[in-house]
């Protein structure tokens, strides 16, 4: 489904991504963790070519995202992503929020739109939210909104980056359950997350990246049970003591 | 003092009337016409291509350092002959007709920057979101961008349009007849100008200053909650 070849990414002089390859398979999910500006956001952001990237190539369902022949906008609409900072529009109501692509991009008629939007709206728990604005939903309603927004594309694959570290403690558990049960129906699923929790319980595979390279890629017994790596050994241990 | 003849308002309101009309007129046409160019150009300024952003920079800097009303000049001396140049014939404009013109042209170099603050106001993110869900730049821009700028940019865009409104007076110079060009040619033919002038002013005042309440209003009103 996704396969990352060999990326690497500079900033001017300095490098951000090292000789990254890693697949995701179709109704895999993966965990990508690893200490903060390690370039676990700048990868997952290069599935969808949100980040350009100098070398290597992307491919998501067979076509090749650094190829500048691909139509972007038709790649990035079959790949549903949902931001650290929720990233819902702040004019528009939670109704238009899960409309407004469906029909400009997917050509929907407005009634089907509606009808697909809030059967999802319902299935992340927020009905009765329908005609607010995104700046009256607390955080966690906020991001599962988004999450109902980017399945409301029907998309192909997910992308979660760092979905759940903006949120206040209390909040964190009503999104992971959601993406808990999109892991269970078999949603391919790339997520950039520090709840092993939730790694534990639903991930096939877990990267560990530091310093813009891929550390370690392991199922979750393997990770969780024997990191090879001693960077990826210390990290656990600092995040896993609480 | 104490002969103050106010009756010289109370003659010629209709005239004065006109003008006060003209000069909305030029007001909406600038406003409408300068936000439509002003944000072409704060587009180009933004864009990737530096050819694009030389040129919308170069448009902005060049009437932002030059002043109104030789501006004003300028264009009602030479557009004729560049519109003559063009079409083979003698096409007579007017002062009132070219006052439009450079209004427009002159205003979107300011409007341009306070869209250009606008579009930067909106966080990356925002773009990073409509761009996932497929959109396009043109649709990111116009669905996303753009309706999040104008709501934050509204008080700074309508108040840049009250000093339009009052610049107009500027066509004076070249004899066109706004509000306070009127005011001027009554004045010349009745000698009244303490008069006229006052009249003028507290209605530049009381237009202005009420505008100006209204913006504040609306900024309450549109803005996004977030």
């Amino acid at each position: 489904m996704i396969a990352i070849n060999n990326v690497s990414k500079w900033y001017g002089d300095f490098q951000v991504l090292t000789d990254c390859t890693t697949r995701v398979a179709k109704g895999e999910v993966v965990v990508v963790c690893g200490p903060s500006g390690s370039g676990k956001s700048t990868l997952i952001k290069c599935v969808n070519a949100l980040e350009p990237f100098q070398k290597g190539s992307v491919v998501v369902n067979g076509i090749a995202v650094e190829d500048t022949k691909t139509n972007l906008p038709r790649l990035r609409a079959q790949v549903g992503m949902v931001f650290q900072h929720f990233e819902l529009f702040p004019h528009m109501t939670i109704t238009q929020n899960l409309t407004v692509a469906q029909m400009k991009v997917l050509g929907r008629g407005k009634e089907e739109a509606l009808d697909k939007g809030l059967k999802l709206l319902d299935r992340v728990g927020l009905k009765s939210q329908a005609d607010k604005f995104p700046g009256q939903l607390s955080g966690g309603q906020q991001q599962r909104v988004a999450i109902a927004r980017a399945l409301a594309m029907d998309p192909i694959c997910m992308l979660f980056d760092e979905p759940t570290s903006a949120l206040d403690p209390e909040m964190i558990n009503e999104v992971l359950d959601v993406m808990v049960q999109l892991a269970r129906e078999g949603m391919t699923m790339m997520c950039v997350t520090h709840e092993m929790g939730f790694a534990r319980k639903v991930a096939h595979r877990v990267i560990f990246m530091d310093q813009g390279a891929i550390v370690e890629d392991a199922t979750k017994d393997d990770f969780f049970g024997k990191p090879r790596s001693e960077r990826a050994q210390s990290f656990l241990a600092k995040i896993l003591q609480h | 003092m104490g002969d103050f003849d106010f009756s010289i308002i109370a003659t010629n309101w209709r005239f004065l009337a006109e003008g006060l009309r003209y000069t909305v007129q030029v007001t909406l046409t600038a406003m409408v016409g300068g936000i439509l160019l002003g944000t072409l150009l704060a587009l180009m300024r933004l864009a990737s291509l530096w050819p694009l952003q030389w040129l919308a920079a170069a448009y902005i800097n060049f009437f932002r350092s030059v002043p109104l009303v030789q501006v004003i000049l300028a264009v009602y001396l030479i557009l004729p002959l560049l519109l003559q140049f063009l079409t083979g014939r003698l096409i007579p404009i007017g002062a009132d007709n070219s006052a439009y013109f450079t209004f427009t042209i002159f205003e979107a170099a300011y409007y341009a920057e306070i869209i250009r603050s606008g579009i930067q106001s909106v966080p990356r993110g925002q773009v990073a979101a409509g761009y996932a869900l497929g959109f396009t730049y043109s649709q990111t821009m116009r669905l996303v961008v753009l309706p999040q700028a104008f709501r934050n940019m509204l008080p700074v865009l309508l108040t840049q349009t009250i000093v339009l409104f009052q610049d107009v007076s500027l066509v004076y110079a070249i004899g066109a007849t706004d509000f306070f060009g009127a005011a001027d040619k009554i004045t010349q033919r009745d000698l009244r100008p303490v008069e006229m002038y006052t009249t003028v002013a507290v209605v530049y005042f009381v237009l202005c200053f009420a505008l100006s309440r209204l913006v504040k209003y609306l900024q309450s009103r549109i803005a996004i909650i977030r």
